[in-house]
């Protein structure tokens, strides 16, 4: 652990993606300290540009807080995509070891989902879900995370697929492991790296898709989000640029953010790659 | 056998391929109609209840909706086969006419994107690779890293409050000027002017996605053993990028453009809705709003098909790029 | 007469943090013309990075030279310009390396690569070019070269794709050929011929030829004289004659002293007890097809063949042969690492074939297996101890006992006990398969599978691993089957012998009597074709 943190460090933005991350962290969790009040409700004069009438950041033309539902978002935002990921991950990581480890008919059906995936416009494919469960914190969650694990049931089963021919595999079958021995404690142990590190970047990703659909008008209607504020501000560009600026800007800090970690956890955890640039 | 043989039987065998995807697709969209609230002519009819009961009996007999699952299916995948994918009541036409009526302006708006994002992707990657850690490499990865995180929808409104608010580049929104009534060339100038903002946003994540793994491609394969011997003909520095790395570093690039189409597709709904571009994405957020679920999953499926033949043609391109395609 | 090339004081510096300042220090080595120099050492040597500092072709910026010259003919490489080193690289001096597969452009046809050295170092027009390519491909004995021309390397064998190399190489008639272990990832047959190929060209062009290799059977047949590195020191130079008959070096004489002779041990008592018998053996490997044919012709790949051999208590039973000849379908299948597709496998009159993975788990302790390479076959996140207590824990020892057990093993294969609570990216290769021997052992097997063991390892390091597992079979009296493509360890290992090809065992009998009088024709080859056959290793040190 102490040697991960020190690979980890060597890399600064990855640091600075940390900070920033805990930062929106910190903010998620004191939003009901600093705006105990809902955010949907009128707060003062429609309208009002950054710095003025109490706003710091304005408020858009129901009167509503700007900085208010940011720090609300923040916490939409984050736990939607971690919620999401966490369904994607356990999910892919799930099917793929089967895959993987089975191959046969089990593996052929995978590979042929996930080239279904591959081919349906996955964000359609979220909206009509969505659209069809109708909009709330849960079936956002199931949306992106079935748009989404595809692509770890694919990692996982081409880690399986090169693990399960390595050796020392092979030695716990001559010594007469279970399967699912070898799975959870030779195998999987194995491939936690590349899964810790999609699966970072997936809560970037999942975090897009959910501004996405909450733009669109599918988001919790109950529930602050950064997509609903841009969502509900477009019609304002002319007058008011920054009901959509703000939000914008506090998703592509926090995506950013989290790449970063992801690309520090990726260097961090695969040495070998660092090296070669 | 030769290398045109391997190349065509390549080609026909992914084709063969898509065939069972497209049957998976059309399967799952009949799920999500059972999915839904109502029966499935309740959805087809739209929710608001618009159609006569007379018809929604006329569609339940056509359905089978009586019948066992099984029957179902087959019953809605004979009216797929036969082009019919039923009648949205909000615009009063068939789903069929109304989504091939915008196909072609996303078509246009998908062409361009990927012209953008996979050949400046390319390019900036190519740049950023040679120029390894100099001040070039760090601001194209710099611009990538941003450009990834950045969501579509946003962008778009940047670039509106930008270069069509208040530079007046661009217009605002829309495929064309229809009251200017421009014909021939003009049109064609017309529309290309429509076209720069909705294809810069939607190119943007995707060039940031090229770049990135295109730079990281071209590094993994200078490190390759066949570089050395290059360098060990006495081959120049130049020739050794670009024509032993550039090749096989664009191999993974395709594969991923491929990878990328029906992501891409997703996106053109939300820069579609944003420029108000009359095509497939904004019709899926119409029907959104009306509720026109019949609609929306007609254009799901006709999207999905569109990632097919995009594929396809990403298929041929790499079969004439990798000599090894019938190994794998 | 004055070197061709001529090395001085060579130090290669490699990054800052390394385990050692300098991967060659001090090298002084000179090649004449019409002269086959060997540059003979271990991993880690530094014997690749001397051919590689001559091209200029160091992998920089982090290994770079720091001291000393490589003059060549009378001209510094270190201080000439890129651009001069480019004119000199593909024309005067060319390159050929160990992995052809890799070393060559994959999306490119071999015509066109030969091509390119044409172009760029000599003006002539493309019909002038795409003939000479032809002819060259035809020099080195490649069948059909009009159709090689066209070809891509992954249409290639391994050793027709080492021969296109070197007609790239010799395209220009270079005065140097640097050839770095070009043989290694070949198989014997193969090798001599590239070998000879080698030695023909040299022959015929006057070429001086630096040799890198790490086998010194290889030495014997091609070299004219011979340098020895170490850890980055040359520690003798001399003709290959003097060398080979006379070391003066210590370390000369340990790595002369460590590869196996080719003459067989006496034989030893033989038991008439079977331990385990192998009778008609089927496996065949299915790929491709499908898809209405388009997946490419189907494939039907049979590694095993009627495979029938048996295995007396306390016996070693070599099973030799070159890649895709089944040797290793047959030892997994022996372990139930693969199925069988038929015939039976019967440990002391059990046949284990048709056993569900239930009814097998009580016999798994008594076939164990040893694997070749030290560096995947232990799981990297489990701790040394718990990779040799884990088998008995799972047959159902109390905890405390295997990992007393465990212990003790660590002490039998020669490691300290302190091994026990470490990981294994700690140990060297060595190291590591002396902990797959005790994993092995921790099940007291009545049999012991061991598949290439020591092909991974170091020749020193191969001496000491194969004495061990002597030392275990003496006091375990165990049973062994032996996986090896290498004839001077079968040799050296085996009491009795099975040579196969193509999945199907061509010859079988005691160890001795087949390399003295062998019966088939590609037993005949094999051993023909054996590196440095009339070369004696170990009577050379002996004699000292």
């Amino acid at each position: 652990m102490a040697s991960f943190w020190k690979l980890y460090r060597r890399n600064y933005s990855a640091v600075l993606g940390l900070v920033i991350l805990a930062l929106v962290i910190v903010v998620a969790f004191a939003a009901p300290l600093m705006y105990p009040d809902d955010p949907f409700r009128l707060a003062g004069k429609s309208m009002s540009p950054p710095g003025e009438a109490g706003f710091l950041l304005g408020s858009d033309s129901l009167g509503r807080d700007v900085a208010a539902g940011i720090a609300h978002g923040a916490k939409t935002s984050l736990l939607i995509g971690l919620l999401a990921t966490l369904v994607a991950v356990v999910a892919g990581v799930f099917m793929g070891a089967l895959a993987g480890y089975y191959g046969g008919w089990v593996d052929d059906l995978l590979m042929r989902t996930t080239e279904m995936f591959q081919t349906i416009p996955s964000f359609i494919f979220a909206i009509l879900l969505v659209a069809i469960m109708k909009p709330s914190i849960e079936s956002i969650v199931i949306a992106i995370a079935v748009v989404s694990w595809p692509a770890v049931a694919r990692l996982v089963r081409g880690e399986f697929l090169s693990l399960k021919n390595r050796e020392f595999v092979q030695a716990g079958h001559t010594l007469g492991m279970s399967d699912a021995r070898i799975i959870l404690a030779e195998i999987l142990p194995n491939c936690l790296s590349p899964i810790i590190v999609i699966g970072s970047l997936m809560v970037a990703t999942a975090i897009l898709i959910e501004s996405g659909l909450a733009f669109l008008g599918l988001g919790d209607p109950n529930i602050m989000s950064w997509g609903f504020q841009i969502g509900a501000g477009r019609t304002l560009l002319r007058s008011a640029w920054w009901v959509c600026t703000f939000p914008g800007i506090a998703i592509l800090i926090t995506v950013l953010a989290i790449n970063l970690v992801g690309e520090g956890l990726n260097d961090a955890l695969n040495p070998r790659l660092r090296e070669r640039s | 056998m030769d290398h045109f043989t391997k190349r065509f039987r390549y080609v026909l065998k992914r084709l063969l391929q898509a065939i069972p995807i497209v049957l998976a697709i059309i399967v799952v969209n009949f799920f999500l109609l059972q999915l839904a609230e109502g029966d499935a002519v309740d959805v087809l009819a739209g929710e608001a209840g618009s159609a006569t009961p007379e018809y929604m009996a006329e569609l339940r007999a056509k359905f089978g909706l009586d019948k066992p699952l099984p029957v179902q299916l087959f019953l809605y995948l004979k009216n797929v086969a036969s082009f019919d994918l039923g009648y949205s009541f909000r615009h009063e036409m068939p789903v069929l006419d109304l989504v091939l009526d915008r196909f072609f302006a996303t078509l246009l708006l998908m062409v361009s994107t990927i012209l953008l994002a996979v050949g400046f992707g390319i390019l900036l990657g190519l740049v950023a690779a040679t120029g390894l850690n100099t001040w070039r490499d760090s601001a194209i990865s710099i611009f990538a890293l941003i450009t990834y995180a950045t969501p579509l929808f946003w962008v778009g409104l940047m670039l509106i409050v930008v270069f069509a608010l208040n530079l007046r580049w661009f217009p605002t929104s829309g495929m064309e000027n229809i009251a200017a009534f421009h014909e021939g060339w003009d049109r064609v100038v017309d529309i290309a002017h429509h076209l720069v903002l909705p294809t810069i946003t939607l190119s943007l994540f995707y060039l940031a996605l090229y770049t990135r793994l295109m730079r990281a491609s071209m590094l993994e394969q200078s490190g390759q053993d066949y570089v050395t011997t290059a360098r060990a003909k006495g081959l120049t520095e130049r020739r050794i990028v670009f024509v032993h790395v550039l090749r096989n570093a664009l191999l993974p690039v395709v594969t991923m453009a491929g990878v990328q189409v029906g992501a891409l597709i997703g996106g053109s709904v939300i820069v579609e809705s944003v420029f108000a571009w009359p095509g497939l994405g904004m019709l899926a957020f119409e029907a959104l709003f009306a509720r026109d679920l019949n609609l929306l999953l007609g254009i799901f499926l006709l999207s999905a098909l569109l990632v097919v033949a995009v594929n396809l043609v990403v298929d041929i391109i790499y079969s004439v790029l990798d000599p090894r395609i019938e190994v794998s | 007469m004055t070197a061709l090339l001529d090395i001085r004081d060579l130090h290669i510096a490699l990054p800052e943090g390394s385990q050692r300042p300098y991967a060659v220090e001090a090298a002084d080595l000179q090649l004449a013309p019409n002269e086959i120099l060997c540059v003979v050492g271990e991993s880690g040597s530094g014997k690749s990075l001397t051919a590689r500092a001559v091209m200029g072709l160091l992998p920089k910026p982090h290994v770079r030279i720091a001291q000393g010259s490589v003059d060549f003919l009378g001209e510094d490489l270190t201080s000439a310009s890129d651009a001069r080193l480019r004119q000199i690289r593909g024309s005067e001096i060319s390159m050929i390396f160990q992995e052809p597969m890799t070393a060559l452009n994959p999306v490119m046809t071999i015509g066109n690569q030969i091509d390119e050295v044409f172009r760029f170092h000599a003006k002539m027009p493309g019909s002038e070019r795409r003939e000479r390519a032809v002819a060259l491909l035809a020099d080195v004995h490649l069948p059909d070269p009009a159709q090689i021309v066209r070809a891509y390397p992954h249409e290639l064998s391994g050793g027709q794709r080492q021969r296109a190399m070197i007609a790239m190489a010799l395209a220009l008639d270079p005065k140097i050929l640097i050839a770095d272990e070009p043989t290694t990832a070949l198989d014997v047959t193969t090798q001599a011929q590239i070998l000879k190929l080698i030695k023909e060209m040299q022959a015929a062009h006057n070429t001086g030829v630096l040799f890198i290799t790490h086998d010194f059977g290889v030495v014997a047949d091609i070299a004219d004289r011979v340098a020895v590195m170490q850890n980055g020191l040359v520690v003798e130079t001399g003709p290959a004659d003097q060398v080979l008959k006379a070391p003066q070096h210590p370390y000369t004489k340990s790595l002369m002293a460590a590869v196996p002779s080719l003459t067989p041990r006496p034989a030893r008592q033989r038991s008439d007890e079977t331990v385990l018998q192998i009778k008609d053996l089927n496996k065949t490997y299915r790929s491709g097809g499908g898809f209405f044919g388009l997946g490419g012709k189907a494939r039907n790949v049979k590694a095993a063949s009627e495979v029938t051999l048996d295995l007396r208590r306390g016996e070693t039973l070599g099973i030799v042969g070159e890649s895709g000849s089944g040797k290793s379908t047959v030892a997994r299948c022996i372990v139930r690492l693969n199925d069988a597709d038929s015939g039976e496998i019967l440990l002391d009159g059990v046949d284990l074939r048709p056993l569900g993975r239930a009814a097998m788990r009580p016999y798994r302790a008594k076939i164990q297996m040893v694997f070749q390479d030290p560096y995947a076959s232990l799981n990297p996140r489990t701790r040394v101890g718990k990779v040799i207590a884990q088998g008995p824990m799972i047959q159902g020892m109390g905890a405390a006992e295997a990992e007393a057990k465990a212990r003790e093993l660590l002490g039998i294969v020669g490691l300290d006990e302190r091994a026990f609570d470490r990981f294994p990216h700690e140990f060297s290769g060595g190291q590591r398969q002396r902990i797959g021997v005790a994993r092995a052992l921790a099940l007291e097997p009545e049999v012991l599978v061991a598949d290439e063991p020591v092909s991974a390892l170091d020749v020193s390091i191969q001496d000491q691993i194969l004495k061990l597992l002597d030392e275990i079979r003496e006091r375990m009296n165990l049973s062994m089957v032996f996986i090896t493509h290498d004839l001077r360890v079968a040799a050296q290992v085996c009491d009795r012998l099975a040579v196969m090809r193509y999945g199907e065992v061509v010859e079988e009998g005691p160890t001795a009597a087949v390399f003295a009088d062998p019966q088939d024709d590609y037993t005949k080859a094999l051993l023909d074709a054996v590196p440095g056959k009339s070369w004696l290793p170990g009577e050379t040190v002996a004699a000292q």
